[in-house]
């Protein structure tokens, strides 16, 4: 993590301060060439993994649903037990209302993120109120309680059968949904990538900057007149209407929804795809659900408690031997090499 | 009515038993334990297995289902909690999910993923008739009987000995009372094992109760952080008053609007929320 950038001491007139600020952020947008890479693969997987585009799918959908957790807890510092909450909810209220006709796919993603934002608004001020494990609980049991909910309410639902009869329209009225997940998969990418521009942005405004000093100091900004409270609510806000985007993006593409959204396991393997790729990193999330769906496939036939035991195992190793995920693996060997380039370098010269 | 008091003073009881080492411990080292609950089902694990399959008798479990939790609790501490006391509460989030995952897995894989049943003593079955509409189970009774006796040595531990002055010190200001010499991590060690053996004890005895399988830790997990948060930490009053509060209106909810039965402790929850959100008793809450 780096720590809040000297934009200009505060000393200084406020002209000079917000020049250097926004030149700061204007070159923190520029995009790097590994980013342009990052983004050619799916369009290479599509081409040179036509059997495996249903798997790739779903890699979108949690690498979006771990990019929404990430804006939560990497960059606000809020760590959540059940993020599945807004998941799940977009994904009935997507679900639902296929099933009942209104199967436009683009209306029904955003109807999926708007119930799982209005959700995540209204609780965010539970969440705020208390310290990390009033948090938790919060967290938790809103969670639980939705699931406790869906399982009831079997008539709207179908309880543990999942919900049945989902049908949804050709996108735009154009694009069908192929057997062979053509469409979805370039639907749930083209969405990944758009709500990844829109995270883009949103971190690397000054609003982003305020999250970053609050996740490291919040008394300081405090002190420095940041409405912190606000600042959190709207990214709770807005972390939890894209995970219902994520969810509404799951039931469409795969045309049902189960009450298997909404359990403590999806929340946990959420935050083990941001943290296994490296939380606050932006591209983290993305990577950790890759690694994590890529491993359930291969381990697939493997019995699920053997499965479970693995991811279990994976959570404490990660904590003792790879804090900061993938990417902060990766950052660790670019540094090491750029400073054994450069001793060499030193070395030679002299 | 009494009888449904009853029955949620009862398992008000147990839920402090179960939950009591998380708040100790939590209180000290302000180590967020999500794995709590695997204490507490090795601790029912054992008993079934020892009553179950080699036919030992129920009083004589209780004791081991309380020392090996303690014991596998001593281990773990010193070799993995240890080394994150001062981690960021997400390490120690991450690294206490992994452990519950891992106790899941492999109960079920041992154990399969069923309910388990225990056959408890026989005169501890059956009902005692107070007079009519007042029904009082045995075995809840000495369920009572026997979580108030251990409720009342902790307290006793916790406020009349030498050892309980110095963890209420580490609870108060854990710097202050390194200052002043008191060895507070081998103080939060051994508390470790105490409050892991009681959860697993409470595991033992509320097989009857609480329907023992491999989901456990995750089950019961919104009740332990209920209980803590509500009740506060320091104290045995605080979280002793929230369990029973959370016991009488889980059972009541349960009894009386059984189709909504399962929300009246998240109902109970955010009213504590809003109404206290310092903890129950708490001058400060649980940072």
């Amino acid at each position: 993590m780096g720590s809040i950038p000297k934009a200009a001491p505060a000393t200084d007139s406020g002209d000079i301060k917000f020049k250097a600020e926004a030149e700061y952020l204007r070159a923190k947008a520029s995009w790097r060439p590994y980013e342009l890479v990052f983004w050619l693969l799916p369009i290479a997987a599509y081409f040179l993994l036509p059997k495996q585009l249903v798997l790739l799918s779903r890699v979108a959908v949690m690498g979006l649903f771990a990019l929404s957790l990430d804006l939560i807890l990497g960059y606000a510092g809020i760590i959540s037990l059940g993020h599945a909450a807004f998941f799940g909810l977009g994904g009935y209220t997507a679900g639902l209302l296929a099933q009942h006709g209104f199967g436009e796919p683009i209306s029904g993603l955003v109807m999926g993120a708007l119930a799982a934002g209005i959700l995540g608004f209204a609780t965010s001020f539970l969440v705020m109120r208390g310290s990390d494990l009033t948090r938790l609980m919060v967290t938790l049991g809103i969670c639980l309680m939705l699931m406790e909910a869906a399982n009831k309410m079997r008539w709207l639902t179908g309880g543990a059968d999942g919900l049945q009869g989902i049908a949804v329209s050709p996108i735009l009225g154009v694009w069908t949904f192929d057997l062979f997940g053509r469409t979805a998969y370039i639907y749930s990418m083209a969405v990944l990538f758009l709500v990844f521009l829109l995270i883009r942005r949103v971190i690397r405004s000054p609003y982003g900057l305020a999250l970053r000093g609050i996740k490291e100091n919040q008394r300081r900004m405090q002190a420095l007149g940041t409405p912190v409270t606000r600042r959190l609510v709207v990214a709770y806000t807005i972390g939890a209407a894209l995970a219902g985007l994520a969810g509404a993006l799951l039931t469409q593409t795969t045309q049902f929804v189960s009450l298997d959204v909404l359990s403590f396991d999806k929340s946990a393997e959420v935050l083990l795809m941001v943290t296994l790729g490296g939380a606050g990193t932006l591209y983290g999330g993305i990577i950790g659900g890759l690694a994590l769906i890529v491993a359930q496939y291969l381990l697939s036939g493997i019995s699920p408690e053997y499965w479970q035991f693995w991811v279990g195992i994976a959570f404490i190793a990660l904590v003792f031997l790879a804090r900061g995920g993938l990417v902060g693996l990766a950052q660790k060997g670019v540094a090491a090499l750029s400073r054994g380039r450069g001793a060499r370098a030193a070395s030679q010269g002299g | 009515m009494l009888t449904v008091l009853f029955d949620g003073i009862a398992s008000g009881a147990l839920l402090f038993l179960l939950a009591i080492g998380l708040s100790i411990t939590l209180g000290i080292m302000n180590f967020t334990n999500l794995a709590h609950g695997a204490f507490a089902m090795l601790g029912g694990y054992l008993t079934v297995v020892m009553l179950n399959r080699w036919g030992i008798s129920f009083f004589y479990c209780l004791p081991v289902a309380f020392l090996a939790p303690a014991l596998a609790g001593v281990i773990l501490e010193r070799a993995f909690y240890s080394r994150l006391y001062d981690a960021d509460p997400l390490d120690q989030v991450l690294f206490t999910i992994g452990l519950v995952f891992a106790s899941i897995a492999t109960a079920s894989y041992l154990m399969g993923a069923q309910h388990q049943i225990i056959q408890v003593p026989h005169f501890l079955q059956g009902q005692i008739h107070v007079f009519s509409g007042f029904d009082m189970g045995t075995y809840r009774l000495f369920l009572l009987a026997f979580c108030g006796v251990i409720t009342l040595l902790l307290h006793l531990v916790l406020m009349r000995t030498r050892f309980g002055s110095r963890l209420r010190a580490a609870v108060d200001n854990g710097r202050i009372a390194r200052g002043l010499g008191i060895n507070v991590n081998r103080l939060f060690a051994v508390t470790f094992g105490v409050g892991s053996g009681l959860a697993g004890l409470a595991g033992a005895l509320g097989i009857e109760i609480l329907n023992l399988d491999p989901v456990f830790p995750v089950k019961f997990l919104v009740y332990f952080l209920i209980v803590v948060a509500v009740g506060g930490t320091g104290t045995v009053g605080g979280p002793l008053a929230a369990a029973l509060i959370l016991g009488i209106f889980d059972v009541a909810g349960k009894y009386y609007v059984s189709q909504i039965g399962a929300f009246v402790i998240y109902a109970v929850m955010v009213a504590m929320l809003i109404w206290r959100p310092q903890g129950l008793f708490g001058k400060k809450a649980v940072r």
